[in-house]
């Protein structure tokens, strides 16, 4: 067992109490800086992982996260504590999910190991086609951006696209009343 | 009115947010040679813009960037990029790399590459301001508490 | 052999984790949060099933990219460039959708006064 799977499992292991805290705090503010730890460790495990662009975004990300969480939950108190517990229907979700959890777990031992991806298997995919021949036909030395915005443009297209309607979404949402409102003061300025 | 936080806050706030920012242009810029891209530098170049809302409040920031300049950013960005991605017909198809792919490791190079990042960097970044902006202006509630 | 597999099973059990927070919790902004978790527990499988032992960023130097032995031998202890380049992509799409959510919530508190569900639910019409 390597250095690099030690690290793994222990950040791995914070991740998990971090996000158990987060689903069981009484508190919101705390149950949005405990996902905000839990997002750390994950930039710290895309570092470990030999993913510098990822953990590069999930940290600014994290950050943007946990800012505007906490600018929601900061403004609005709400004393919304879980008063009558339905404990026939959480002990249901709990069944469905441990026997998810099972299958799950099932399917993840027939997947290959960990530490040997597809790439380096005998039938190594599309992903060694691109390693061999990225820089002499894209010129780019990062291969992530070879794939992102050369071979694989049409699906980062895609993804903009969903960035872009989220964005005009919000705005939609969080502007309807700012415009009638704005509308509504001019009008009874002019009367 | 006295909006944003302490005197401290916004001192180092001024000190800092021009470094952020070009730390974010140099990771948009650099992203076919180095650790980075237009995901990640679009996410950097908010952060600024954030730090300088939270520092300084709404008023001092919706001078430098206005709601409309955000939204006009955003549009544009992804405009460039289908327009960057149009015009690799001249070369035979939609996303076809026209340009010459340079030497590998240089910044200029792999063709078009870096002009699709800096329109990524500019959409994202000025689409997740603009939901803060939304977010932080915009407050539910506000004109009940307005007195005029 | 099951150790080869514990970091996969982590990671799902990360996913249910979420999962559970999405169904069980009253709260919005809990099921918020829960999303997130969901959102970072896909992103690491598909991290974890391109990883490479003692692989490196799939990033190289300007002096691999000169010549095509070095490039070789650098591809062939590469991590997978794939699965990072979608997550890339995904985790900003994450905070997307999160604001989109939040300004959801954010104008059910201005109607109702309240994150809770089930007195949204009663409160209805």
């Amino acid at each position: 067992m390597g250095m690099v799977m030690l690290l793994l499992l222990a950040l791995l292991a914070f991740m998990i109490i971090g996000s158990l805290i987060a689903a069981e705090s009484e508190d919101l503010l705390s149950a949005v800086v405990c996902v905000g730890a839990v997002g750390s460790g994950l930039a710290i495990i895309d570092l470990l992982l030999g993913a510098p662009d990822l953990a590069i975004t999930q940290v600014v990300v994290e950050v943007l996260c946990v800012a505007i969480l906490i600018r929601v939950v900061l403004t609005r108190r709400d004393e919304t504590h879980e008063t009558h517990k339905d404990t026939f229907a959480i002990a249901t979700v709990l069944l469905v999910l441990g026997v998810l959890l099972v299958l799950g777990g099932w399917a993840m031992t027939t997947l290959h190991p960990f530490g040997q991806p597809l790439l380096a298997s005998d039938a190594p995919g599309v992903a060694a086609q691109y390693l061999a021949g990225g820089v002499a036909e894209v010129g780019a030395v990062n291969y992530v951006m070879s794939v992102l915005l050369d071979y694989r443009a049409y699906d980062t297209l895609g993804e903009a696209t969903v960035i872009f309607v989220s964005v005009i979404g919000s705005y939609a949402i969080l502007r309807r009343t700012g415009r009638s409102h704005r509308a509504a003061r001019s009008q009874e300025g002019e009367s | 009115m006295n909006s944003g936080m302490s005197l401290i806050v916004k001192t180092v706030t001024r000190l800092v947010a021009g470094f952020i920012t070009l730390f974010g242009i140099y990771i948009v810029l650099y992203g076919h040679v180095s650790p980075g891209g237009g995901f990640a530098g679009g996410a950097i170049l908010a952060a600024g813009l954030i730090l300088v809302l939270l520092a300084f409040g709404r008023e001092a920031t919706l001078r430098m960037m206005s709601h409309d300049g955000a939204l006009a950013w955003d549009c544009g960005g992804a405009l460039a990029f289908v327009l960057i991605a149009a015009l690799g017909y001249l070369a035979g198809g939609f996303f076809v790399n026209f340009l010459s792919h340079g030497e590998p490791g240089q910044l200029n190079s792999a063709g078009m590459i870096p002009l699709l990042n800096a329109a990524i960097g500019a959409k994202v970044g000025a689409g997740l301001f603009g939901v803060f902006l939304a977010l932080a202006v915009f407050r539910p509630g506000r004109h009940r508490e307005d007195p005029s | 052999m099951t150790l080869t597999a514990l970091p996969y099973l982590l990671a799902l059990a990360l996913m249910i984790i979420g999962l559970y927070v999405v169904v069980a919790k009253k709260n919005i902004i809990k099921i918020i949060l829960g999303v997130a978790i969901l959102d970072y527990a896909v992103n690491l499988f598909l991290l974890l099933l391109g990883y490479r032992d003692g692989g490196t960023a799939p990033i190289a130097s300007p002096q691999q990219a000169a010549s095509s032995d070095t490039l070789a031998t650098f591809a062939a202890g590469s991590v997978d460039p794939v699965p990072q380049a979608l997550v890339l992509t995904s985790i900003v799409i994450g905070l997307g959708c999160l604001a989109l959510m939040v300004s959801l919530a954010i104008r059910l508190h201005e109607k109702f006064g309240t994150f809770d569900m089930t007195r949204i639910r009663e409160l209805k019409g």
